[in-house]
């Protein structure tokens, strides 16, 4: 593996590149959809009121 | 030797408890990444290379980290329309030619078997360097040392050119010349330059090169900082998943380490930018410029048990590295609560 390479096509690693694109996206939809479902209620918990603080 | 410890049967070949200590791990360095805006992946490399991991997985798999958490930053970047897309796309083959260069010399090291004693060693050095950096900075009062929350808010035609950047945009007219946003003329090969030295970093270290391609960025080619960041950031996504890409095929990438570094990281991420609303970054940044001395110290002291064979040594180096970060983690969710509950209890009266 030393020495410059120019990549070649690999399904197997074109697999497991793609599953950590695939898992970011869906972390970032999954976390976003979450965040605006359970936000508010872990602020109210956190806090003790509304998120008002910005 | 220490990994073995912790290793076992599990899910995709990590044991159940190296699985919750890499969501966990993910967890803190989100934070720091999601409040800094840099810095969480130079953590990981260390650790997976404490934890025996062999030198091009432990690289190659903190590549691949740096590669999924750049997706999901980036695409909140896009969001708040953050991201020069033809910067990006200039810095891409500089850079994937520099991460191609640093990954051959890891595997040319590795050949050597150099290569996990030279990576630790790069790694102190670097570690050691942004976090006195970032400490002497952050006891002056300075900006330094990762993303000016407030500076973000301005608009890009507020930044000002830093002098460094002016100079060099008028000396090196090297054709062609583009134009970038927030006004900016600089030779493209001033960027292709730029890219290319970040990326023999990335590729070397499996870092996402960001505390030292934003400010190159700033004071070489002078773009304003949001764009910086989110330029940044898009442009991993090419280089980061090409070079996540070259060390899979030779067996460097883990997928039992890198999702749930991911899965971690990602709420982490959301959390940790959710507090630069509230919390200053300047009251923290000395902690993080702390905590990356401890790491520089920690990656030291690991080696050393490494070279002499004290698992005891190893397990220290290990504490310290995830330890000093886990406590910045914790100061900034704690200045985020009190802050939070000290506004809210500031506002009840007058809602009275």
């Amino acid at each position: 593996m030393a020495g410059l390479e120019v990549p070649t096509w690999d399904p197997e690693t074109a697999l497991l590149i793609g599953t950590i694109l695939v898992e970011a996206i869906v972390l970032y939809v999954g976390y976003g959809g979450l965040e605006r479902l359970f936000g508010p209620y872990l602020m109210k918990l956190l806090v003790g009121g509304e998120p008002n603080a910005r | 030797m220490l990994g073995s410890v912790l290793g076992g049967a599990g899910i995709l070949g990590t044991s159940p408890e190296m699985l919750a200590l890499f969501v966990g791990f993910g967890l803190v360095v989100g934070v720091l990444f999601g409040f800094f805006g840099m810095g969480g992946s130079f953590l990981v490399t260390p650790a997976l290379l404490m934890l025996d991991y062999p030198a091009p997985v432990a690289v190659g798999s903190g590549m691949a980290f740096v590669f999924g958490t750049a997706v999901i930053a980036t695409l909140k970047h896009h969001d708040l329309g953050q991201v020069d897309y033809k910067l990006g796309a200039i810095m891409i083959t500089g850079t994937t030619i520099g991460i191609e260069v640093g990954r051959a010399s890891v595997y040319y090291l590795e050949s050597l078997g150099l290569a996990g004693g030279i990576i630790s060693v790069a790694y102190v050095v670097l570690l050691g360097g942004v976090g006195a950096m970032v400490t002497r900075d952050a006891l002056k009062g300075g900006g330094g040392g990762g993303v000016d929350h407030e500076a973000t808010d301005k608009d890009l035609d507020e930044y000002e050119i830093p002098e460094i950047a002016k100079t060099i945009q008028q000396t090196v007219r090297i054709p062609p010349m583009v134009t970038l946003r927030g006004d900016v003329r600089v030779s493209a090969w001033v960027i292709t330059a730029v890219a290319f030295a970040t990326g023999v970093l990335s590729g070397f270290l499996g870092v996402g090169g960001g505390f030292i391609r934003m400010p190159a960025m700033i004071y070489a080619i002078g773009v304003p900082v949001p764009v910086a960041v989110g330029t940044d950031l898009f442009e991993i996504v090419f280089s980061g998943g090409l070079g996540s890409y070259l060390y899979g095929q030779g067996g460097g990438v883990d997928l039992g380490i890198v999702a749930p570094l991911l899965f971690g990281s990602a709420l982490g991420a959301r959390v940790g930018s959710a507090a630069t609303a509230v919390v200053d970054a300047d009251g923290i940044k000395v902690y993080f410029g702390g905590m990356l001395l401890i790491g520089a110290t920690a990656v030291g002291i690991g080696e050393v048990g490494s070279y002499i064979g004290s698992s005891a040594l190893e397990l220290l180096g290990l504490v310290l590295v995830i330890g000093a970060a886990v406590v910045v983690a914790f100061a900034i969710l704690y200045s985020t609560v009190s802050s939070l509950r000290s506004t809210r209890r500031q506002e009840t009266p007058a809602a009275d």
